[in-house]
């Protein structure tokens, strides 16, 4: 059985298809890479993914169940994660109780104990920092544990943000846009730690502008443009597809091609 | 020497000050204010845990402090019930309502909940003003003592009723923020900022946002609610005013005032609010203008409420 399977998902605004049919799948272990030029509707795919936006058509299969449409918290508990494209970072926290939210779902409890102190409240939180410090030092903000989240470069926000998707122990995991913004060396290193995350079994959804990134540690492609599915395939096969190089590598070699 | 967390030094200066205070109180008189202070203070807590903590804003909360007030005013004669476990059933009824009002109002945001909760609190007001045959309408109604200090007498401690409700206040104020401070650092508080701070990132680390933010209304309701009820009880006696809108509209100044987001600040600020009226006395007939022109300046230039800028001020001279 696939683990995330999508078949014709569609969304309109105002009349203007955004999303028009695009069905995929991601196993675990894959890392599946969705390209295209800018409004090509990747992010609207994420949202309609993770229930933030309800399709007008088509269906999301987790693990086989149905579903689309589904409130996103509900989402994360059948294991599903993401990060954001523009970032969604709890600014009034520090980087540490960031991470620490990335773990919700398993240091939550009775609210009673919360109030009152109780050891039991102690201990999951204790447990809590334990795996949000061990996630902030894979991915090298350690140091910044402590300091106000907003006060973090732009590339270490989006490492930050991964961070808290990996407390959820996702089964699948989405990524929008994580090297934006990142320079070669940060690139790299997110570039290895994808790698790892789907090496240990978890099903990647990814979304990047970084061809080099895509090309390197993508299992399967799949590209947008103007809302619908134009080519899918190996990273090799796509990047000879002459539809792809129209639409997407045509405009924007000059950027990402020889960089 | 290890430094104390943020928790341990709340709770240390609200009690030295508790303790403290009286010894430059120049009359008796003052053990009444530094109550009302206390009691204010309480109630604001619990705006600290909706608006502070999650975001939320209630211009109703008085709403359920005339509940709180109403249940030890009526429950004692119709039910028979002690005082103390009226205050108890006080707190029943205002989080129960919470939790019903809460449930469709609370999907709101920004100026539309805080329209719908100013409704609350109006409505509650309303019945409170009409039912004159319960509630004895504008003009109010007795409370009955709570008997607390009558054992306490019996017990050969011998305090005068001024002194009995300071300390008790202060005490429930102590507890209050103690359990305001607990929940911060707990998982429940850190998702209540988190949703605060961005309600997608909430949902998608698994928050059920709609649940937290109600959990947070009730909690702050029963705060509001025991404030209403210690309230009515040093008084002994009840009008609609608890319930009213300006009563509401202080409870939301003094947080804001003081700094929301900080217990220690927001009872600053309910310290200050108390106070000042006091103080511009002075200024007799211009009283209310002062008073007006004071809380902009502060707005203006302590923006994020009095203590979190005085904090930062400090700790800008430090480094
Ligand atoms: N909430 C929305 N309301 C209206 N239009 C939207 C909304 N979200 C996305 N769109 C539109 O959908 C299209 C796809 O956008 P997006 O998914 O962000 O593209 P990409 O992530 O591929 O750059 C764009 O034309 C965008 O303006
Ligand atoms: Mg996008």
């Amino acid at each position: 059985m696939t683990l995330l399977s999508i078949e014709g998902l569609g969304i309109a605004f105002g009349g203007i298809k955004a999303v028009h049919d695009v069905s995929l799948k991601v196993d675990p272990g894959e890392i599946v890479s969705i390209i295209g030029p800018n409004g090509a509707g990747k992010t609207t795919l994420f949202n309609m993914i993770s229930g933030i936006y309800q399709p007008d058509s088509g269906c999301v299969l987790l693990e086989g169940e149905d579903v689309t449409g589904m409130a996103p918290f509900r989402l994360a508990s059948r294991g599903m994660s993401r990060t954001f494209q523009n970032l969604q970072i709890f600014q009034n926290m520090t980087v540490l109780e960031n991470a620490i939210a990335g773990f919700h779902l398993q240091e939550r409890g009775a609210v009673l104990a919360d109030l009152l102190h109780l050891p039991s409240s102690r201990r999951r939180a204790r447990a809590a920092e334990a795996g949000a410090r061990a996630l902030l030092a894979r991915v090298g903000l350690e140091r910044a544990a402590d300091r106000e989240a907003g006060s973090l470069s732009y590339g270490s926000l989006k490492r930050l943000e991964i961070a808290r998707a990996l407390a959820l122990r996702p089964k699948v995991l989405l990524l929008d846009e994580p090297a934006a913004g990142c320079n070669a060396v940060e690139t790299e290193e997110i570039d290895q730690l994808i790698a790892e995350v789907a090496a240990s079994g978890v099903a990647i959804l990814l979304v990047e502008h970084d061809m080099k990134l895509v090309m390197r540690i993508s299992s399967h492609v799949v590209v947008l443009d103007q809302g619908e599915k134009i080519a899918e395939g190996a990273p090799a096969e796509v990047s000879r597809d002459p539809a792809v190089i129209a639409a997407y590598l045509g405009s924007e070699e000059a950027a990402h091609a020889d960089g | 020497m290890p430094r104390l967390s943020a928790k341990s030094a709340t709770l240390l200066v609200l009690a030295a000050l508790v303790v403290v205070s009286p010894l430059f109180f120049p009359s008796g008189y003052y053990y009444r204010v530094g109550a009302l202070i206390f009691v204010n203070g309480l109630a604001v807590t619990g705006i600290v845990i909706l608006t502070g903590y999650a975001g939320q804003i209630s211009l109703g909360h008085a709403g359920f402090a005339g509940i709180g007030g109403y249940a030890c005013a009526l429950a004692p004669v119709h039910l028979g019930l002690p005082p103390a476990l009226a205050a108890v059933l006080g707190v029943l009824i205002s989080g129960a309502l919470a939790y019903l009002v809460g449930r469709p109002i609370l999907r709101l945001k920004g100026y539309y909940l805080a329209v719908a909760t100013l409704g609350f609190g109006i409505l509650v007001s309303m019945v409170l003003n009409n039912e004159r045959q319960l509630t004895g309408g504008p003009d109010g109604i007795i409370v009955p003592d709570l008997g607390l200090r009558g054992l306490l007498k019996d017990w050969g401690l011998n305090i005068s009723n001024g002194e009995f409700w300071y300390f008790f206040c202060g005490i429930a104020l102590l507890i209050g923020a103690w359990i305001a401070l607990n929940l911060r650092q707990s998982p429940t508080g850190r998702a209540l900022r988190a949703l605060h701070g961005s309600e997608i990132a909430a949902q998608t680390v698994g928050i059920d946002v709609a649940r937290l933010k109600l959990q947070a209304f009730v909690i702050s309701a029963v705060y509001a609610s025991v404030a209403g009820s210690l309230l009515a009880l040093q008084n002994k006696f009840i009008t609609p005013d608890v319930a009213g809108f300006m009563h509401s509209i202080e409870m939301v100044t003094m947080a804001v005032l003081g700094g929301a987001g900080s217990v220690l600040g927001a009872i600053l600020g309910a310290g200050v609010l108390t106070l000042l009226p006091q103080v511009l006395t002075v200024f007799a007939e211009f009283e209310q203008l002062v008073l007006g022109l004071v809380m902009m300046l502060m707005m203006i230039f302590l923006r994020e409420g009095l203590l979190p800028s005085l904090l930062r001020k400090l700790r800008g001279r430090d480094e």
